[in-house]
């Protein structure tokens, strides 16, 4: 990091491009690295051959998945924005009562993964669930099937819209409502105003979010997989396990591509974004006798996205000791191998988000952008395609790390990467420049005033983004499932195994300890997020 | 104003009989020595295809206070950034006491005993006051530290603060922190980013005082830049006007307001009006009327019958009357600006000309209508050969 600037002034190239050596050859071995297995997975969809890729990819059985996906996709996210929106409306603009506690509770569902969310539904409301059993006695013998679109569309609604919801309330919390008051002056009634002046200012904002929960339904594999309903991340989970290789590289480069159209169409929406945040925010809607009702619909997803999973959890606890199987009794050392190796992930990805986040956040030029923006690659490539891609490419090419820690911990870093690289980006742009070179004034080198300015100032985000890695990482199933040395039990495998032989009640304990871990990775978010529940 | 002031002034001097401010030959302010502690030669700077600093020669004497001034964008933040190291020159040569800094060789901004007080001030949010202080002072014994600390903010008169973080610190406290903290490590060379910008008018006024005050007790040579013509005027012991990446002026203050050598300087320091002239014998005739040819400054022999302009401010310039009766020169008013105490009259002059003058806001002048004008200036008048004038000279009015 010092000797850039101990080179003669003869070389001047043009200044403004002259990165920082070391640093640039980390950020760009970091990049190379993350692109590798989504590289590989491309190289060997390419050797399938042109006539079998066709065949295979116009199978009935393929478009069947792809259009079960963009279904499942398409209504859980407006579901998610149909109700996002009105409870974010809700929170901020009007006199819901108690207001405050509405806030944290409909954003609660965050913390549930949704594979622990589907598992609960699935045993309180399919077949012989607790739920019939309940009803058994008043003579219901059927409830309406779980399993399929339906089930998935509701678990996924009930654990993404709080992206929804998030982004929409951050966004309707900074409008500046003389911009309603203005509006209300030019003869708009409260819905008018509503349309032309309320919604496309949020419209950016929700657009986001429903990126993100779309995403996150696009690359989910523990819901559909317990919903039994076949999307692309099921039936490449499937297909590999049958040994249908070429199949599922297929698929998996057919969601990927889904993944980044999604990408390029939020890119064109937000692009046009015209809105502007701060100013003053005040002057709560009345809501009137309706306000009952509004408190009603908070409670009632916030009850069924809460309560169903935790009791049903709570009465597995009381059953569990009844469970005979001891290979699946729960032991503590699922907690400490899923400690380890999500914290070994966290580590790596801050040192390697660390070149690539600064570059970006201090110079500019097409290196440091493509830097970042390979870095996000995490986030366009699901779990399950990551997890194959770096079965083929370990067991092939990589033997020596195949089936260890090492190749898991290396896919955690990839998928999780983008969580690091944006945190430690922001903490590094609000670092004053001004600040380091003040250092240099002051006798110090490069190397001295990162040490001794730059780095004490983006610690904070520093342990914020390892964080998040940490505990993200703890949760991620579907690379984990494929890539765990064989022996080795985290919280999550465990959980899945209890799933797959049906002895529920063996995953209480370690789906409890997730929540409760994941409960902290909301506190963290909220934290750093600067989360204004007022 | 805009970059399109630049005029064809290469340089004024050569027809004039009197360079009253070429920066050598001037009496030497108290503190300031004969020896040379900085030397900018032929120093150019550009980023990408856009030059921002272009063939900047400068020298800076031991002890003396040199203000660079100009409009923002000129390059004279550029310029403070180069001699710091923050930046490389792509042309040219740094010289610090004699030794080369930035040419052949590149000194790193840790090695030049150069200190910065940054325009936001870039006190160190992490560290306290005291701290702050510190940060230049390493590789030092602890006591001698804290007794150089302690001096430091006795003299810069926060000697109950020096545990408060930056964010407990009022602007002028901060201002001050960052003055002390460049000072300790006693540079060779202070440099000084638009200072005060940062602060509220009121403080502003103060703090110049203040800083000018401190920096002649310490000795140390300073370097400021600003666009604030006032406060470049009011500490330095010298300013060097800048336009698009050179400089136009250098000399004392007052010899550069009252005898500037182009137009671009006459305009940005205060309110310029250009009156055209024609020199006939003893005598410039103008649309104000005429001028004795003793009253303008150092006009050579060989502009005799030819057209120049005259530089008149607004406070040489008075109404007479409210009609043309009897006067030289008549006009009307376009606009009248109130400034406070005064009235800015902007005046067409029946020739067609415009010119401005000042009046107390207690005289009653119209803000329209016909009046009769007069030159009354009592020192002399800075001029310009008439082939300078741009095509557009409008924005020379303002």
């Amino acid at each position: 990091m010092a000797t850039e600037h101990r080179t003669s002034a003869d070389d001047d190239a043009d200044e403004e491009t002259q990165l920082p050596l070391g640093i640039s050859i980390a950020a760009a071995a970091v990049s190379a690295a993350v692109l590798l297995p989504i590289l590989w997975l491309v190289k060997t969809g390419l050797d399938v051959g042109f006539s079998e890729a066709i065949a295979l990819l116009t199978r009935p059985t393929t478009l069947e998945v792809f259009v079960n996906t963009a279904v499942l996709v398409t209504l859980t996210t407006a579901a998610c924005v149909l109700i996002g929106v009105p409870l974010a409306y809700l929170t901020v603009r009007t006199n819901l009562p108690f207001r405050r506690f509405w806030t944290i509770v409909v954003s609660l569902p965050l913390v549930i993964p949704s594979y622990v969310g589907a598992f609960a539904f699935v045993s309180a409301f399919g077949p012989q669930g607790s739920f019939q059993r309940l009803l058994a006695p008043l003579g219901v013998e059927k409830i309406p099937e779980i399993y399929g679109l339906e089930g998935s569309i509701l678990i996924l609604t009930l654990y993404t819209y709080p992206y929804v919801y998030i982004t929409a309330r951050a966004s309707l919390k900074s409008m500046d409502t003389t911009l309603i008051d203005a509006a209300r002056t030019l003869e708009h009634d409260r819905w008018e105003t509503f349309k032309r002046v309320t919604l496309p200012q949020i419209r950016p904002a929700v657009a986001a979010g429903a990126l993100l929960s779309g995403l996150y339904v696009l690359a989910d594999f523990g819901t559909p997989s317990i919903m039994r309903y076949d999307v692309f991340t099921r039936v490449i989970f499937v297909e590999f396990g049958t040994f249908g290789r070429d199949t599922a590289t297929l698929l998996s480069l057919q969601l990927v591509a889904v993944t980044l159209f999604i990408l390029w169409l939020e890119a064109r929406v937000r692009g046009e974004e015209r809105t502007t945040a701060g100013g003053r925010s005040r002057g709560v809607v009345s809501l009137g006798k309706w306000r009952y009702l509004a408190m009603g619909f908070a409670a009632l997803v916030a009850g069924l996205a809460l309560v169903v999973p935790v009791v049903i959890l709570l009465s597995w606890l009381g059953t569990a000791s009844t469970a005979v199987n001891q290979s699946l009794a729960f032991q503590w050392s699922y907690v400490t191998n899923s400690v380890v190796v999500a914290a070994a992930a966290a580590a790596v990805a801050v040192v390697a988000g660390l070149p690539v986040a600064y570059l970006s956040a201090r110079y500019d030029g097409l290196l440091p952008t493509a830097f970042e923006r390979v870095s996000y690659i995490g986030y366009a490539v699901p779990g399950v395609v990551l997890g194959l891609a770096l079965v083929f490419f370990g067991s092939q090419y990589a033997t020596p790390i195949y089936q260890t820690l090492y190749l898991l911990v290396f896919a955690y870093v990839i998928r999780f990467l983008p969580q690091s690289v944006g945190s430690l980006r922001a903490s590094f742009l609000s670092v004053d420049p001004a600040l380091p070179e003040a250092a240099r004034t002051l006798g110090r080198t490069s190397v001295g005033a990162f040490r001794y300015v730059t780095l004490p100032l983006v610690a904070p985000g520093l342990f914020g983004g390892a964080a998040l890695v940490f505990l993200t990482t703890m949760k991620e199933l579907p690379a984990t499932l494929l890539l765990r040395p064989s022996g080795f039990t985290t919280l999550v495998t465990h959980i899945w195994t209890a799933y797959e032989s049906g002895y529920f009640g063996q995953a209480a304990v370690p789906a409890l300890v997730l929540l409760f871990v994941s409960g902290l990775s909301m506190l963290v978010i909220l934290r750093q997020e600067g989360y204004d529940v007022k | 104003m805009s970059n399109s002031t630049q005029t064809p002034v290469e340089s004024n001097a050569k027809y004039r009989t009197d360079t009253a401010s070429d920066g050598q030959t001037e009496p030497l302010t108290a503190g300031v020595g004969e020896d040379v502690v900085l030397e900018l030669d032929d120093l150019q700077k550009s980023y990408g295809s856009e030059p921002v600093v272009e063939g900047l020669s400068l020298s800076v004497r031991e002890g003396e206070i040199l203000t660079l001034l100009g409009p923002s964008g000129c390059g004279k933040t550029t310029t403070l950034r180069l001699i710091a190291g923050l930046e490389r020159p792509n042309g040219g040569a740094v010289r610090l006491n004699g030794r080369s800094v930035s040419g052949s060789t590149f000194v790193p901004p840790e090695e030049r005993g150069v200190g910065v007080v940054f325009q936001e001030f870039a006190l160190f949010p992490h560290l306290t006051a005291r701290e702050n202080i510190a940060f230049g002072l390493k590789d030092r014994p602890k006591d001698e530290v804290d007794q150089r600390v302690d001096e430091l903010l006795e003299l810069v008169d926060l000697a109950g603060q020096g545990d408060s973080y930056p964010d407990q610190l009022s602007g002028g406290q901060q201002q001050r922190v960052a003055l002390a903290r460049s000072l300790a490590p006693e540079p060779e060379i202070l440099l000084l980013d638009e200072p005060f910008s940062n602060l509220d008018v009121d403080l502003r006024v103060e703090m110049r005082e203040e800083v000018r005050q401190i920096i002649k007790e310490t000795g140390v040579t300073a370097i400021s830049v600003t666009h604030d013509q006032e406060e470049a005027l009011s500490i330095s012991d010298r300013v060097a006007v800048m336009n698009d990446g050179e400089i136009e002026q250098v000399g004392d203050p007052e010899g550069v307001f009252q005898h500037p050598e182009s137009r671009f300087v006459a305009a940005f320091l205060g309110y310029a009006s250009f009156i055209p002239g024609y020199v006939s014998g003893n005598v410039v005739e103008t649309d104000l009327g005429t001028v004795p040819r003793d009253q303008i400054h150092g006009l050579a022999p060989e502009y005799d019958r030819t057209r120049v302009d005259l530089l008149v401010r607004p406070d040489d310039v008075s109404v007479r009357r409210l009609d043309c009766e009897g006067v030289e020169a008549c006009g009307n008013v376009v606009t009248r600006r109130y400034l406070g105490p005064t009235f800015l009259y902007e005046v067409e002059l029946d020739t067609g000309e415009s010119v401005q003058c000042m009046h107390n806001h207690d005289e009653n002048i119209p803000g329209s209508g016909p009046v009769g004008l007069e030159l009354d200036a009592d020192h002399e008048l800075a001029w310009f050969p008439r082939e300078q004038r741009p095509e557009d000279d409008a924005r020379y009015s303002d």
